[in-house]
Order: C-alpha cells, then sequence, then structure tokens
C-alpha cells in the first residue's frame, strides 16, 4: 500500500474560553491517498472547516490543536516551527476557499497575486513566474489570459474568480488540495463547471483533494471515499458509493435520505428530527443520542469508536456486532 | 469620474455656500458694522452716508450677494480692532499656521501610522499594550495641557528648546516667511509641532489598528496566508494596503482640523499665526476676522476633501470603475 | 430525578447584574475599577466642594493677596494651612480645584445635556417627519461635523457674547459656555437617533400607534424614544469627558470663565503664567486632577461601549 499524502490521527481541536474550554473537533482520523479526492460532509459546524484549516495550520486563536497529529507524506506537520509551515502551505498543500469574492485582495491585480505566489514557492525569475502564471489561467479556462492577468478581481465574475483561486491553489503544483466549499458561493450554473475543472486539473496533476461540503451531490459525483462528520467527529468514513447506497451510521442514513436526487424509489423526502447540538452542550456518549431513533443505553454513556463494518467504517454501537444493539430501547 | 468631479464641486460649492451665509449673518447682524467704524460725535448724515456706501441700506440678499462676491475675491471687508484689511492680515499669518500644520500632519503620519500597525500586529505584546495605554493619555489630554508640560520639561527645566515664537524666519517670494530655513526656527517649530500633532497621532494610530485589525481578519488575507506567502508579504503588502485606503479619508479631514486645533498650540506657545489673530477676534468680537476665518477653513476643508476623494479613486480600483460608470 | 425547570422563574435583579458580561467585564478590568474610583472621589469632591473646602475661593473676604504663590505644604516655604500652595491671588489651591472642578463638572455635564437635548429632538424628527426637514437637519449637521467642536464653541462664544454686549460677563459666561457647548456637540446625538428612528418607525408598533391615532409627538416621545435612546447613554458618557475639555480649552484660551471664577481650565491658565518663575503647582495640581478626571471618565466610557457593543471593539 502506497504511503498516504495525508494521514490525520485522533485530531482534536480546542477553543479556550472564558466560559471554559470547546471541544470543536475531537479524536478525529483519516487518511488521503495520493492522486484520491476524499469528500467530507456534514452540517455547518460539523468541523469540517476546522479540520481543513487545522491541517493547512491556520487556526486562529483561540483555537489550538489540543492533541493528535498530522502527518504529509509520512512527515509530521502539525508541530513544525511557523515559518516552515508556511513554506508547505502553498507548495505542498493548496487552498480554495468558498468565497472567490472575498478571496482575492481586491487592490491586488490578479496576475501580481499569482506571479506573487509563484516566486514564492519557485525558484522563478518574474518573467518567468508571469509566463506560467498566464498559462495556469489559460488552464483554468480564463478566456485571453495575456490581457486578463493585468485585470482587478472585481473585474471577474464569481466563476471567473474561483477559477484563479483555483489557479492560485494549484501555481506550486501541490501534492494536496484543500478546497472548502468551493461551490456554496456560485451560481448553480456554474457549480458543475467550476467541480469538473478542480477534478481534472487535479486528476491530470496527481493531486489529491480534501473537498470539504454539504452538497451530497457533489460528493456522490467527484469523491473516492467519503467521510461524514457530527458535532466535531467523524461518524462514518468509506467508499463513497458504500456510504452513499448503504449508509450505516443513523445520521449518515438521515442524510443520505434528503437527498433527492439519488433516491427514486422514495415518495417523501426524510428529515432528521432535533438540530446538531452546541459546543458547549456536547452529549455524553454519542453525540447524536438525542436525535437517534436506534439509540440504547450504551449510546448514552459510551462515546463509540470507529468500527469496521463491510468496506466502511462507522462510529456507531449498532455495529459492534456483539448483539447488544439488538435490545435496542423502546 | 468627469462627472464624479462635477458633482463634488457642486456639493462643495453649496458647503462653502451656506459657510458663507453665516459668515454673512454674523457680519451683518451680530452688531453693526457701521458702529464701528464712527465714534459718537460722528453726524447723523455722515452716518447715512457710510451706510448708504457700505450697500448696508440695500436689500439682503444683494448685500449677501455682494458679500459672496467680495469673498470670491478675498476681500472680507476691514478689521474692527486693527482697522486693516481682513484679508492682509491673515495672508501675513498664514504661513506660520501653516508650516506648523504641516509639520504636525506629517508627524502625526509618520509617527502614528507605524504605531498603529505596530499596535495590530503585536495585539498582545507588552509594548502594543503600553502603546494603547499611552494613546489613551493623549486622547484624554487637553492639547493645552500637553503643551504646557513640553514647555515645562525642554525649555524650563532643561532649556534644549524655546518655549514660544517662531524663531528666525526667512523671507521668500511672495512675502511667504519661512522658519523652516534657520536653525532656531526649526528649533522653535519642534514643541509646537508635536503639542499639536499628538492628538492627531494617537487618533491615527488608534485608527490604523482598528482597520488593521479588521483587514487581518478577512478572507483574502487568510487565503494569502494559505498560499504560504511570507508573513512579511502578508502583513506590509496585502493588509498595510487595504488598511491604509479607509485611514486616508479619516487622515485627510484630521489635517483639516489640526488648523483649527491650531488656535490652542499657537496661544500656549505665541505661535504669531492665524489662530492667535482668531482668538484675538473671538474677545474682541472682531466680527469680520471671526467670518473670514469661519470662510477660510470651510474652504481649506472642501479643497482636502476633494484631494482625498480624488486619492481614494487613485488607490481603490475599484472605486475607479464605479466612477467611471456614473 | 431532577426536575427540568423551565427558566421561567425570574432572576432577581442583582443576580442579573452579577451574572451579567457587563459586571464580569467590569470586575476583571483593574483599570476599569480605578477609573471608576477616580471617577467617583473626584465627583464627590466636586459635589461636596462647599462643605469639604478649607476656604471658598469665590469669596473675596476670605482671600488675602499676601498669601499669593505660597508653594505646596510639603516644599521649603510652603503653609501647612494650604496643602497644595496658594495661587497668584492668594487662593488656597485645594479649595480652588475642588471648587473648579465643580464648575467644569456643571458647565460639562450641562452643555453635554443641552447637546443631547438639541440632538435628540432633531434627530428624532429629522428621522420620523423624513423629507425635506430630514434633508436640511443633516446637511446642518454634515457641515457643521466638517469642523472641529471647539472651533464651533469659539464661534458661538464669541457671537453670544456679541449680542449680548453691555451685560456683565459674569452674569452670562455660564449660559454662554453650556450653549457653546451644546452647539458644537449635538451633531453625534442626533445622527444616530435618525438612523435608529428610521429602523424603528416602519416597525409595527408604530403603525399600530399610528391606526389608533395618536399625536405624531406622542408617537415620537412615548413610543420611539425609549427604543433609540440607549446608544446615547454612550455617547453621553464620552461626551462628558469632552465636554470638560472644551470648557477648559475655552477658560484656557481666555474666553471661557474669568479669574474671579475659575474652572480647572482658568486655574491652568492662571499657573501657566507663573511656569517660568518657578511656581509650579499652580499649574500642575489643576492640570494633573483635570487629565485625571477625563482619563478616569473616558476609560469608564471604553468599557461602556465595549460592553454593550462588543463589535465596536
Amino acid at each position: 500500500m502506497t504511503e498516504p499524502v495525508l494521514s490525520v490521527r485522533d485530531l482534536t481541536v480546542e477553543f479556550v474560553t472564558r466560559r471554559g474550554t470547546l471541544r470543536a473537533i475531537d479524536s478525529v482520523s483519516f487518511d488521503i491517498a495520493p492522486g484520491e479526492v476524499l469528500g467530507v460532509v456534514g452540517e455547518s459546524g460539523a468541523g469540517k472547516s476546522l479540520t481543513g484549516t487545522a491541517v493547512i495550520g491556520l487556526l486562529d486563536p483561540p483555537g489550538r490543536i489540543a492533541g493528535g497529529e498530522i502527518r504529509l507524506s509520512g512527515r509530521r506537520i502539525d508541530d513544525l516551527p511557523a515559518d516552515e509551515m508556511r513554506r508547505i502551505r502553498g507548495k505542498r498543500i493548496g487552498m480554495v476557499f468558498q468565497d472567490p469574492l472575498t478571496s482575492l485582495n481586491p487592490l491586488y491585480r490578479v496576475g501580481d497575486q499569482l506571479v506573487e505566489t509563484i516566486m514564492t514557492h519557485l525558484p522563478v525569475g518574474r518573467d518567468e513566474a508571469r509566463r506560467r502564471a498566464i498559462d495556469l489561467l489559460a488552464e483554468v479556462g480564463i478566456p485571453a489570459p495575456e490581457r486578463r492577468i493585468d485585470g482587478w478581481p472585481h473585474e471577474f465574475s464569481g466563476g471567473m474568480r474561483q477559477r484563479v483561486v483555483i489557479a492560485l491553489a494549484l501555481c506550486a503544483e501541490p501534492d494536496l488540495v484543500i478546497a472548502d466549499e468551493p461551490t456554496t458561493a456560485l451560481d448553480v450554473s456554474v457549480q458543475a463547471q467550476i467541480i469538473a475543472l478542480l477534478k481534472r486539473l487535479c486528476r491530470e496533476r496527481g493531486t489529491a483533494v480534501m473537498l470539504i461540503t454539504h452538497d451530497m451531490g457533489v460528493i456522490a459525483e467527484t469523491a473516492d471515499r467519503v467521510a461524514v462528520m457530527y458535532a466535531g467527529r467523524i461518524v462514518e468514513i468509506g467508499p463513497v458509493r458504500e456510504v452513499v447506497k448503504h449508509p450505516r451510521h443513523p445520521y449518515a442514513q438521515g442524510l443520505m435520505g434528503s437527498i433527492p436526487a439519488l433516491e427514486e424509489s422514495r415518495e417523501r423526502l426524510q428529515q432528521i428530527e432535533g438540530s446538531m447540538p452546541r459546543l458547549a452542550a456536547i452529549p455524553k456518549g454519542c453525540a447524536f443520542n438525542p436525535r437517534c431513533p436506534h439509540a440504547f443505553a450504551r449510546c448514552m454513556v459510551e462515546k463509540p469508536v470507529l468500527l469496521e463494518s463491510g468496506a466502511s467504517r462507522v462510529a456507531c454501537w449498532l455495529h459492534d456486532g456483539t448483539g447488544l444493539g439488538e435490545e435496542t430501547a423502546a | 469620474m468627469l462627472a464624479f468631479i462635477l458633482r463634488r464641486l457642486l456639493q462643495s460649492a453649496l458647503v462653502l455656500l451656506s459657510v458663507a451665509l453665516i459668515a454673512f449673518a454674523m457680519f451683518r447682524f451680530v452688531g453693526d458694522p457701521v458702529n464701528q467704524l464712527v465714534s459718537l460725535d460722528t453726524p447723523a448724515d455722515q452716518v447715512r452716508q457710510i451706510r448708504q456706501s457700505l450697500g448696508l441700506d440695500d436689500p439682503v440678499l444683494v448685500q449677501f450677494g455682494r458679500y459672496v462676491m467680495n469673498a470670491l475675491r478675498f476681500d472680507f471687508g476691514i478689521s474692527y480692532q486693527f482697522r486693516q484689511p481682513v484679508t492682509a492680515l491673515l495672508a501675513e499669518r498664514a504661513p506660520a499656521t501653516l508650516e506648523l500644520a504641516l509639520v504636525s500632519a506629517l508627524f502625526s503620519l509618520v509617527v502614528g501610522i507605524p504605531m498603529g500597525v505596530y499596535t495590530a500586529l503585536r495585539r498582545d505584546g507588552v509594548l502594543a499594550r503600553l502603546f494603547q495605554a499611552v494613546s489613551l493619555v493623549g486622547v484624554s489630554l487637553p492639547t493645552f495641557l500637553i503643551g504646557i508640560l513640553l514647555i515645562y520639561l525642554f525649555a524650563v527645566q532643561l532649556g534644549w528648546l524655546p518655549s514660544f515664537g517662531r524663531g528666525e524666519t526667512v523671507k521668500l517670494a511672495g512675502g511667504w516667511t519661512t522658519g523652516l530655513l534657520t536653525v532656531s526656527g526649526l528649533k522653535a517649530l519642534i514643541l509646537p509641532a508635536v503639542t499639536l500633532g499628538l492628538f492627531q497621532m494617537t487618533l491615527i494610530m488608534r485608527l490604523v489598528r482598528a482597520e488593521m485589525l479588521e483587514v487581518l481578519r478577512t478572507d483574502y488575507i487568510r487565503f494569502a496566508r494559505a498560499r504560504g506567502l511570507t508573513t512579511r508579504a502578508v502583513h506590509f503588502g496585502h493588509a498595510l494596503k487595504n488598511t491604509l485606503v479607509p485611514v486616508i479619508t479619516i487622515a485627510g479631514l484630521q489635517l483639516g482640523s489640526i488648523i483649527a486645533f491650531a488656535i490652542i498650540t499657537e496661544t500656549v506657545f505665541q505661535w504669531p499665526g492665524m489662530g492667535v489673530l482668531f482668538l484675538k477676534a473671538v474677545q474682541n468680537v472682531d466680527i469680520p476676522i471671526m467670518a473670514a476665518y469661519l470662510v477660510m477653513i470651510s474652504g481649506l476643508f472642501v479643497i482636502i476633501n476633494l484631494a482625498v476623494d480624488l486619492l481614494y479613486a487613485a488607490v481603490d480600483p475599484r472605486l475607479r470603475v464605479t466612477l467611471k460608470g456614473a | 430525578m431532577t426536575d427540568a425547570a423551565p427558566a421561567a422563574k425570574p432572576v432577581p435583579l442583582l443576580v442579573r447584574i452579577r451574572e451579567s458580561d457587563m459586571w464580569h467585564g467590569f470586575r476583571s478590568s483593574p483599570t476599569t475599577i480605578v477609573a471608576a474610583l477616580v471617577t467617583l472621589v473626584l465627583t464627590l469632591g466636586a459635589v461636596l466642594a462647599p462643605w469639604i473646602a478649607p476656604t471658598n475661593p469665590f469669596d473675596p473676604a476670605q482671600v488675602f493677596l499676601m498669601n499669593a504663590n505660597i508653594p505646596p505644604a510639603w516644599v521649603q516655604g510652603g503653609d501647612p494651612a494650604f496643602i497644595f500652595g496658594t495661587d497668584d491671588q492668594g487662593r488656597d489651591l485645594y479649595s480652588a480645584i475642588l471648587y473648579g472642578m465643580r464648575v467644569s463638572l456643571m458647565i460639562g455635564v450641562g452643555g453635554v445635556l443641552l447637546a443631547a437635548a438639541i440632538g435628540i429632538t432633531l434627530g428624532l424628527v429629522a428621522g420620523y417627519v423624513g423629507g425635506r426637514t430630514d434633508a436640511i437637519i443633516m446637511r446642518i449637521a454634515d457641515v457643521q461635523l466638517t469642523f472641529p467642536a471647539i472651533l464651533i464653541a469659539l464661534l458661538v462664544d464669541g457671537v453670544v457674547h456679541a449680542l449680548l454686549k453691555g451685560v456683565p460677563r459674569e452674569q452670562t459666561v455660564f449660559g454662554v459656555l453650556i450653549l457653546s457647548i451644546g452647539l458644537a456637540f449635538w451633531v453625534q446625538y442626533a445622527r444616530t437617533i435618525r438612523g435608529s428612528t428610521l429602523v424603528e418607525k416602519n416597525k409595527d408598533y408604530v403603525q399600530a400607534a399610528r391606526l389608533v391615532g395618536l399625536s405624531t409627538p406622542v408617537i415620537m416621545v412615548r413610543h420611539i424614544l425609549p427604543n433609540v435612546i440607549g446608544p446615547v447613554l454612550v455617547i453621553l458618557t464620552i461626551n462628558i469627558g469632552l465636554a470638560i475639555i472644551t470648557e477648559a480649552t475655552l477658560s484656557f484660551l481666555g474666553v471661557g470663565l474669568p479669574p474671579t471664577q475659575p474652572s480647572l481650565g482658568t486655574l491652568i491658565s492662571i499657573g501657566n503664567k507663573y511656569l517660568f518663575s518657578g511656581d509650579w503647582w499652580i499649574v500642575a495640581f489643576p492640570g494633573f486632577t483635570l487629565a485625571a478626571f477625563v482619563l478616569a471618565v473616558n476609560l469608564l466610557g471604553d468599557w461602556l461601549r465595549d460592553a454593550l457593543n462588543p463589535r465596536l471593539r
């Protein structure tokens, strides 16, 4: 088995506030293989974006990594000095943010932002950097790149700006791109184009992708594997077909049941009753227990660990295999 | 762009006109201007003649029109105290005030901006907290008290710098006298300039700090960091540039108020500028000088405002486009 | 099992204060506590001046010129009867500072209240009536905002004294100073109130009041005003420091209170003349008192603003 590009083990992120320490990410573990696309789904506040932010080392105080480790191609990166981590950002790990309208500095020309990034990471001169920038813009589908490179961000449409952002994320040929809701802020009509572009460029380069989204449709189309997050924990992780077709965790089942396009036979879309707990009030045991239709005594006291179940792994005591799940509380 | 400038000019003209109206009202209705020119034993028909020659019997609107026309030619009448044209009195003292204001403004920008940037970047550092505390004291201390403190320290106790006056001045072409070319002139400028600039400096520092903190939270700064740009490039390239755009506006307006604040500093340091002249006018109810000073200050504000707007457009590409469309 | 009692039980006011963020912010900030103490002590000193001051500096019968320029008690040549020394007319500085603070505080608070009254009225009218009234009021506000408050105060002072020619200055100076400060500081209140009034006037309760047939003044004062007054309290606090500075500055410049009725600014102005002869105390103690008071009030204002609106930080 090849070494994963990214290996996260027991990552825990906490926020120290006046009212106490809040655990926003709780012992999250996953791997991403070279060239693989891992989808990360969940409701807002589930800790998806925060996981991405922690991996790239941009947690802002009072947030901090309280435990676990992050390895990039086998090398530990979560404890690197600031400047070394800075060199990894953009060079080894690229990032695409949600809103292209605010991701680009409005006072800098598009080309200057590209050239600046290229020259930071690659040993090239200004002219060479500019040539590369034009090539990149052409590659991400900006028409007339040799002219547009001198344009200002506000002269680009939202979709075009997200193309520029993708060019910026890929300009130093990183091994991994973290795309945090890359299409959420875009018009529906251009969402598919941007996803297709991202997918194509990463496949051509062999770049792995951590695709954070709440859009199950995008995941089903794009990802190789998918991790479902709930209240700061991964509740299910596995090959995308498995998780979508045969979700095992009750939360994942609810989530998949709420996708219209994938379920033809159901007359009515499912919805999950209740809402995700606030960080300050995560229940004991399984965080999903107040909303879970199958919760039983053990779920109230013992935090479930990820258990093998078929091709997936799932954090649910129903899948413990000890048969305890049968005595579901009425 | 042209339409924008025209609209701005029109607005400025309206502001100036309303200020002129106030100035005119002061001039015309606060104390009879004739009484200031005649003595008690002037014969009645001579008084009437003076009234007529001054046009005080014309309809008020005509008089206002005349006042505005005269103001446009920099004619603001005769000072009651000095029996001299107000314009000449102001012009004579303008160089002292303008030099003082300019140097203070430079001082407040050159010191205030770096301090603001520093306190924003090292938010919890000891030095940054100290700057913050000092800035609060700076905002709370009245200008005249700062001036007195500086005089006591550097003039009375240490004897390093003069405590009053402009020092030696040099006459330049056009009747402009400058204190910037002699050693004593420069030495005399230090204390007043610091006194006058200190308040603006703390204001600019606090403004830059607040603005920078705001900018550092934006997505494009996060993205710049995510691209692995050096801390220096992120802070002093991206963040600083975006910070300074709104700072330009407020700093510009601050520079305008420096000239008005100079009244206090000039009094403390017996600086022979327009501020002292205005203060004397207030004390002696010399309405023509008060009115002229008001019009002049608002004229300066309007010019500065216009300059700031154009500068703004030059710095911010987004605005350039909206302006082109306008 | 524990009874999951709903939070319907009313919480006593004292407990609510004790558990509020505001009180917590206050308790955890030593600076704010010190500022509150300084404000309290100085305000008490000013209010109680006639009872705690050793002499009455306004009473010529208690002032002797031969006592002039005595240094503070602990300095050589000092007199234990005058802790902080005396000024050029032989007034006990300690008493003069207490009385001066009283004057400064009265004018400062009076001026700010007047400014608030003008600003709130105009802001309410502008926001509620709208149209041309609104345009005129706010244009005036815009134009005035381009001038520093001290300049406005100076102009008002000059013009009013010119209009009141012949009336002895001693009789008018209090009123003129309060008027100057009131006219110099009303704009901020007007803008704030107008902004919130514009929001409030479209709310259902105002529509309802209108449908019921209440008159416009009643709706403005009884219904809208209580809902928009909140932010004004913060401005009020912050402005008191500014108003006291303005009064002191006017008095220092010689257009405020005369030496016979000294405020802190007047005392500093008197002291400034004797700085070169080495009589530092005449300027030092009033100056320090003024600085301490304004700083303390500003710190309290900052805390109040942060506590009520953390985003403004």
